[in-house]
């Protein structure tokens, strides 16, 4: 719940910063504080329902829980696409474009390794079961 | 508009994340885990390019083709690969973030200083810190994993090892803390690279001293930073998306570290700072003690004839490739009545779980599975233990022997099962140098040879009409 409300208590915030380059429009809005104090709440409970959502991992599972993770944090596809795409000096943009392509290959790998490994585990009951 | 759109399209992404995570508690539900993240990511990608900010497409589109290019070869790597490409994704991971957060810096620099608070330079210089000393700790990590020949193997250590990495790092500290306070400070123009060259010496640094046996509470310590780089990331660019997923990557990371350093009886500083190398010298002194033979027949017979077998196996078995050949040999023995077990234990491998996925990709159902404390408790019943590749896992000196860097492990009770046949290639002392008291019980019987091939004979044995 408290997430949420914090989500929904920053969104405009959150959206200036989000949408200009930055730099440039910053001014018009005239500079907006960050809301750090949001920020670091969502950080401290994103942080527990991880914990509480990896503790009921099956140890079975713990190679693909890993691929599986390091492709959700390669989110950083987020950071890259806006450094990569936006209208800035060539060698920022280079960065990105590096950037990018690291999370890209995160991301396909992670997700594709990670299904071809679960679909490995048979359980032979299955069928019995369901 | 948009910006709600985008927002909303975070929120749900967000969701999709936290959703992927909770399927994979049980394997039945766990490949609709991987749809829910990769929907969560298809929509986080689109949100994020349909922003008005965004403009230049080709110089996103042609990293993307290539990421996909290089990702799709890189998910097909064999299983027994699979330590080194997640070493190796971690890489990648931190690589990423190590660059945005320095390419945010420099714009910021070049186009608005006033951007640069002191929060955001503090998100920076973390971010930058965490990336890059993730980007060439997991490369180091996926070298030695690898087995590449000009990465060393065996720990590497010096005097004064564990001093001159902390100076290193609170030395790029001391220099955070200076841009912080004044980030467009003349010092700002070359502080800022030499953090980028300590945080990617460090990362070098960290995982010399570090041995195989210790690469499963490694890659996942690196799993954590890499996710807490995102993080620092999302502070940086005030996207709480960001923030959750990197924050449940970090947890992630956490979590299988904790678990992997209870299951060596270590903490998280005697992993990183204490190498395991130090001991070693010590603790091959041991006389050469003899190992009693047992021939293919006799173990067959000795397995037909029991009712409850249990295998352990171990980073032996990955190397040998054996774990095909185990799963005829488990089949063989289930056909004659014979109840089959195979005991997990934690850090078996080179990364969490590594056993679990290589014995079902055998296509040894999961049922058949048994993590170490579950299994303990029937080890007195257990007629025959196959002890296949493992060796520190199942010593049981890690319960009384004081003086080997194992002590107080929890182990795979092996020897108290009424019989014991281990199989080892050679008659080497295992991984931590250590001799295995295991192996002199009265009750073991050593299969010296490759575990494939040991395997192969065994099954042999059942299938080639050599017993009935």
């Amino acid at each position: 719940m408290s997430a949420m409300r914090a989500t929904e208590g920053t969104s405009e915030t959150e959206a200036r910063a989000l949408v200009p380059g930055t730099s440039a429009r910053a001014d018009e809005h005239g500079t907006a504080p960050l809301d750090y104090w949001s920020m670091l709440f969502v950080f401290v409970l994103a942080t527990f329902i991880g914990l509480g959502v990896i503790r009921r991992v099956s140890r079975l599972l713990h190679t693909p829980l890993m691929s599986l993770t390091n492709a959700i944090s390669a989110i950083a596809v987020v950071g890259a696409i806006l450094v990569a795409g936006g209208d800035y000096p060539l060698a920022i943009r280079v960065l990105g474009a590096i950037a990018l392509f690291a999370s890209v290959t995160n991301i396909v790998s992670g997700f594709l390794i990670t299904d071809r490994m679960l679909k490995m585990f048979k359980d032979p009951r299955q069928g019995a079961k369901k | 508009m948009i910006a709600s759109l985008v927002q909303l399209a975070y929120v749900v992404g967000t969701v999709l994340f936290v959703l992927s995570l909770a399927w994979m508690s049980d394997p039945k539900s766990a490949r609709r885990g991987v749809t829910a993240g990769v929907a969560g990511m298809a929509l986080a990608i689109l949100a994020t390019w349909i922003q008005p900010t965004v403009v230049n497409h080709l110089w996103i589109i042609v990293p993307i083709a290539l990421g996909v290019a290089v990702g799709v070869p890189l998910s097909r790597v064999p299983i027994t690969a699979v330590p080194q490409r997640t070493a190796l994704s971690h890489a990648f991971g931190g690589l990423a973030a190590g660059l945005v957060g320095t390419a945010k810096y420099y714009l910021w620099v070049g186009e608005g200083p006033e951007n640069l608070t002191k929060f955001r330079v503090g998100a920076i210089v973390l971010e930058v810190i965490l990336g890059f000393l993730t980007f060439t700790g997991s490369l180091m990590a996926a070298g030695k994993l690898q087995g590449l020949r000009w990465i060393p193997q065996r720990p590497v250590t010096y005097p004064l090892q564990n001093a001159t990495n902390l100076v290193l790092l609170a030395f790029a500290a001391v220099l955070g803390v200076l841009l912080v306070l004044s980030p467009t400070a003349p010092l700002a123009a070359w502080a800022f690279p030499v953090i980028i060259a300590l945080a990617l010496a460090f990362g070098v640094l960290l995982i010399i001293p570090i041995g195989g046996a210790d690469m499963p509470t490694v890659i996942s310590i690196l799993n954590s930073y890499a996710g807490l780089s995102a993080v620092a990331m999302g502070f940086v660019l005030d996207n709480k998306l960001l923030i959750t997923a990197g924050a449940l990557d970090g947890s992630s990371g956490l979590i299988l570290s904790i678990i992997m350093c209870k299951a060596m009886n270590r903490s998280f500083t005697n992993v990183l700072f204490g190498a395991f190398g130090q001991v070693q010298a010590a603790a091959t002194t041991g006389e050469a003690k003899a190992y009693k033979e047992e021939t293919i027949e006799g173990a067959a017979q000795a397995m037909e004839q029991a009712s409850l077998v249990v295998i352990v196996p171990g980073y032996g078995m990955a190397v040998a490739q054996a774990q095909h050949k185990i799963r005829e040999l488990a089949g063989e023995l289930k056909k004659r009545g014979v109840a089959v077990k195979f005991a997990i234990h934690p850090v078996a491998g080179r990364m969490p779980g590594h056993m679990n996925v290589l014995l079902a990709e055998a296509d040894v159902p999961y049922t058949d599975l048994v993590e170490m404390d579950d299994v303990n408790s029937d080890m007195p019943q257990c007629d025959v233990c196959l002890v296949v590749g493992a060796n520190d896992v199942v010593n049981p000196a890690a319960r009384h022997d004081k003086s080997t860097p194992i002590y107080g492990m929890p182990i795979i009770d092996a020897d108290k099962a009424k019989m014991v046949f281990a199989i080892k290639r050679g008659k080497a002392p295992g991984f931590a140098g250590i001799d295995n008291e295991l192996y002199f019980q009265d009750k073991t019987f050593m299969l010296f040879g490759d575990a494939k091939n040991v395997i192969g004979d065994l099954v042999k044995q059942f299938t080639g009409g050599g017993m009935h």
